[in-house]
């Protein structure tokens, strides 16, 4: 008697509603990057049950590589976090306004 | 017994996802992310996805958070930050999210609930781990070279982005130079 994969929708439904909300609601950067990391776990989460549901190994071959691109982003996002805040002294999202329309 | 397992790691991703998002203090939204890494591998064991359980728990928990941890606290962004209030932006966000969780929560019940196809590879009675890898040499091989190509630009990108002043290395050697003074 198996979950259905129903309920893992719900739940990577759930959790990436949580990264979108983070992203816009908070000021922090480091925050808004953990909120990224939330949505990319989210995603890994459907493939993974979409994986054990179709019987297909490709999900999680996906899943290996959505981890290899997030390793990226994370590495690349704290370099340009730290190279702002020697520029400015601050990692407030509302002080970088260069690139604003 | 299924259900068990999978109500507690629901329930535990939710609760901390939500609290990686409400949590004030980077420290302890970070940690809280780490809890949830913890349980998304619990969900990943019961999804017959080992391999991926541990590679969840090396790279995630043990990289990544750590990363974030050094770099929160090499900031020592330790202010107390409101919240930011996008209302448009969120409007135009969230109205189709939304809409697109309503039709999960509504016409999903029916779509999903399909007999598992008996495809190809059999990924519970046979090694998780065996069959991956023969996946991802054969199949997947040439994304998993572009895979490492990734990786390798992202680890000059970032020496290249946290090291200091790297265009005006030159000009601070050229006062120096003989004739200067």
């Amino acid at each position: 008697m198996s979950v259905p994969v129903f309920y893992y929708v719900i739940l990577s439904a759930i959790v990436f509603l949580t990264g979108v909300v983070g992203v816009l609601i908070r000021r922090n950067i480091i925050a808004i990057l953990l909120s990224i990391e939330l949505m990319l776990n989210a995603t890994n989460i459907n493939f993974v049950a979409f994986s054990d549901h179709l019987q297909v190994i490709g999900g999680q071959v996906f899943v290996f590589f959505a981890l290899t691109v997030a390793a990226a982003e994370v590495a690349i996002g704290l370099a340009i976090i730290i190279a702002l805040h020697r520029s400015k002294s601050t990692i407030n999202v509302e002080a970088f306004n260069l690139l604003k329309w | 017994m299924a259900y068990v397992f999978f109500g507690y790691f629901a329930a535990m991703i939710t609760i901390t996802s939500i609290l990686v998002v409400v949590l004030r203090n980077p420290v302890y939204s970070t940690l809280s992310l780490l809890v949830m890494f913890f349980h998304v591998a619990g969900l990943y064991i019961t999804l017959h996805a080992e391999f991926l359980a541990a590679v969840q728990i090396i790279v995630y928990a043990g990289a990544i958070v750590v990363l974030y941890l050094f770099v929160v606290m090499l900031l020592n962004v330790n202010r107390d930050d409101r919240y930011h209030s996008q209302s448009r932006i969120a409007v135009f966000v969230s109205i189709p999210l939304a809409i697109e969780f309503l039709v999960l929560l509504s016409g999903g019940m029916g779509a999903a609930r399909r007999d598992p196809a008996a495809m190809a590879v059999d990924a519970q009675t046979s090694d998780n781990t065996l069959t991956i890898g023969k996946a991802l040499y054969s199949t997947y091989l040439f994304s998993f070279e572009v895979a490492s190509l990734i990786l390798l630009a992202a680890m000059i990108g970032a020496i290249l982005l946290a090291k200091p002043h790297i265009g005006k290395h030159e000009d601070k050697d050229m006062p120096q130079a003989p004739g200067a003074q």
